[in-house]
């Protein structure tokens, strides 16, 4: 048996915990399909902090992101995100802090095709009651940034995967939230439309008063990486710093 | 987010035009069966309907409606006319005579003999000619469906040449003369309709004992109509009804002993079943489609309460669309077939039932989507 790795602790010279899982559980099923998605994951993730999580499929990371999210609720452990205790919040407190702190950036984008790419862009806002012409002018900003200000009219299946990619980026920092979950990013994109798309993300999503945590299989990225947790099997079997992950990732 | 719903809704054309389509075809159905219905339930009580000014009829209590007709004889009038509260009251002849015509062929007619005094119980609407011509001897007004058909004479080439006001018709040997053309109301007696006056009607028809068929009657200011026809009833030992009361009774018993209410019922209830069947079905898989979507919005922080919001609305105005152009086709259909055979009345109160049944396949459909929204689990946005 293995001995229980240490706390994936955030850098010392972190200035606040964005995210704090200690002993956090999740199991799919019952009986002979009962399935342990997370076995005693400890967590830290540091504000201004792009975490990446890697690992085989089937190993956990879209469970625990979708714990940190406030998605899934875990079945035991300690899970505190942006300093909300998520495991004592009612459902629907959940939701409202979802809608206001926690951003998302989809493998398959997930843009409604039926809005032009402003309005998918705004949704985050109109959600929260923003007025729509507010909503609206607030997301043709953020499409300026990602460098799609042209295309706010658009309808999203006119653009390039990487273009709807960076839709869903301005979508997911449209509202200012202090926690960025990214689901595989890159992985329906080339190299350099992936290489394109990450560059967009740290340039506009790290900062100070905010933490990235991004699953990726993609180790064409891992270079963007403060720290790299690999998981296995429900656990996080190591952490590293993002660059000395790259110098040992086999290619 | 309003708004994103309906573009949501809106911006897949195909499914859209499905879901519209289906609730389209089901408020089409559902009024325009309705109206037929209606419309030929109407005609059970069109002479009735036709006859308009009295307030009551009083006739033979085995009656059971309009055209089962059981003679009285004619002193019963003066006993309903004895009757405290009665303003007054006139007789009325309803029978069907045989007409015979210029070639020689007969024709079955429905015949009224109206008072001779007053003419109460004309027809609605003269065509030409004057209600007051009846006075003139030998005097009968045809109704213009029958004069322009079934009364109409054949000429040898086959072309019909409708009667006129001029032109002699034999009722039981005995000579009448068109004096008036009128319209009245479609019933369920498809033969020609002759008004002409009590006195006459009587001559017309075969010798019987009794011959009056109904008393037409009238409450005196203030009398109660309901309270008067109890005391008719309670004086003459007769049936005495209200204008409204003897629609009801004859609309009831071709409720009851017609296949009429059953074979609309089916078609009505079948478009019913498929306008929700189709409606929705397209619905629901139009949500389904939307799954990952509506997953999007719950994890983006969407509650309950608006994604509920959001698919009652998408329901609602694809009912109120598909309801109005239901309801529009069905009007059309109506004024296309105006001057046809066909029996066709669209009340308020029949929008109002298509109204509710679309209301009620658009929430049945808007709940199975629901359902399946809030049971949603957000994490399926993160399934690639």
């Amino acid at each position: 048996m293995s001995p229980a790795p240490a706390p994936a602790a955030a850098p010392a010279a972190a200035p606040a915990l964005a995210i704090r899982c200690r002993g956090v559980e999740k199991s799919y099923g019952s009986g002979d399909a009962l399935v342990h998605a997370l076995r005693k994951v400890d967590l830290d993730v540091a504000m201004g902090e792009l975490l990446m999580l890697v690992g085989p499929s089937g190993c956990g990371k879209t469970t625990l992101i979708s714990v940190l999210a406030g998605i899934l609720d875990a079945d035991a452990g300690e899970v505190a995100v942006l300093g909300a205790d998520l495991r004592t919040m009612a459902k629907r407190e959940v939701t409202r802090w979802r809608g206001e702190q926690v951003g998302f950036v989809f493998q398959a984008y997930n843009l409604v095709p039926t809005l032009t790419v402003e309005e998918n862009v705004a949704i985050p806002l109109l959600l929260r009651g923003t007025p729509r012409r507010l909503a609206l002018a607030r997301a043709g900003e953020l499409l300026e940034q990602v460098g799609l200000g042209a295309r706010r009219r658009s309808a999203p299946r006119d653009l390039s995967g990487g273009q709807q990619q960076r839709v869903a980026i301005a979508r997911s920092l449209v509202h200012e939230p202090r926690l960025l979950v990214c689901d595989e990013p890159t992985s329906a994109l080339d190299a350099e439309t992936g290489h394109g798309v990450m560059e967009l993300l740290r340039a506009h999503a790290v900062r100070a008063d905010r933490a990235l945590v991004l699953v990726t299989h993609d180790s064409r990225i891992f270079e963007f990486a403060d720290r790299i947790a690999r998981m296995e099997d429900g656990r996080i079997r190591a952490v590293e710093p993002g660059r000395a992950a790259l110098a040992t990732e086999p290619h | 987010m309003i708004r994103i719903a309906l573009k949501m809704l809106v911006g897949d054309r195909a499914r859209y035009l499905g879901i519209v389509m289906g609730l389209t075809f089901a408020a089409l159905l559902i009024t325009q069966q309705s109206a037929i219905f209606v419309g030929l339930m109407t005609r059970t009580f069109g002479s009735i309907t036709d006859l308009g000014q009295p307030g009551i009829w009083v006739m033979d209590p085995k009656v059971q409606f309009v055209d089962d007709v059981k003679p009285l004889q004619d002193t019963e009038l003066l006993r309903v006319r004895g009757v405290d509260g009665v303003a007054w009251a006139v007789p009325l002849y309803k029978g069907l005579l045989k007409v015979r015509l210029h070639d020689g062929a007969y024709q079955t007619c429905n015949v009224f003999g109206l008072d001779d005094a007053t003419l109460l119980g004309g027809p609605p609407e003269m065509v030409e000619g004057t209600l007051a011509d009846l006075r003139r001897a030998e005097g009968v007004i045809v109704d213009e469906n029958g004069a322009n058909g079934k009364l109409a004479t054949v000429r040898p080439d086959g072309t019909r040449v409708p009667l006129r006001v001029g032109d002699t018709l034999e009722l039981n040997d005995h000579r009448a003369i068109v004096v008036g053309i009128c319209r009245v109301s479609r019933t369920f007696q498809s033969q020609p309709v002759l008004y002409t006056t009590y006195q006459r009607a009587t001559t017309y028809a075969p010798r019987e004992r009794k011959l009056l068929s109904f008393v037409l009657a009238d409450p005196k200011p203030g009398v109660d109509p309901s309270e008067l026809c109890a005391r008719i009833e309670a004086a003459t030992g007769l049936q005495a009804l209200t204008s409204d009361g003897f629609k009801t009774a004859t609309y009831g018993y071709f409720m009851k002993y017609t296949g009429i209410p059953i074979n609309f019922g089916i078609a009505v209830l079948l478009g019913f079943v498929i306008g929700t069947a189709i409606a929705g079905q397209t619905f629901y898989n139009f949500t389904l489609d939307n799954l990952r979507h509506f997953g999007t919005l719950k994890a983006m922080g969407a509650t309950g309460p608006l994604l509920l919001a959001m698919i009652l609305v998408q329901a609602l105005v694809a009912g109120s669309i598909g309801w109005g152009l239901g309801v529009g086709g069905a009007s059309l259909f109506g004024i296309v077939s105006r001057n046809s055979e066909l029996a066709f009345r669209m009340p308020w109160q029949l929008l109002a039932i298509s109204g509710g049944a679309v209301l009620f396949i658009c929430l049945a459909s808007a709940l199975l989507a629901i359902k399946t929204v809030l049971r949603l689990e957000p994490a399926i946005v993160f399934k690639g």
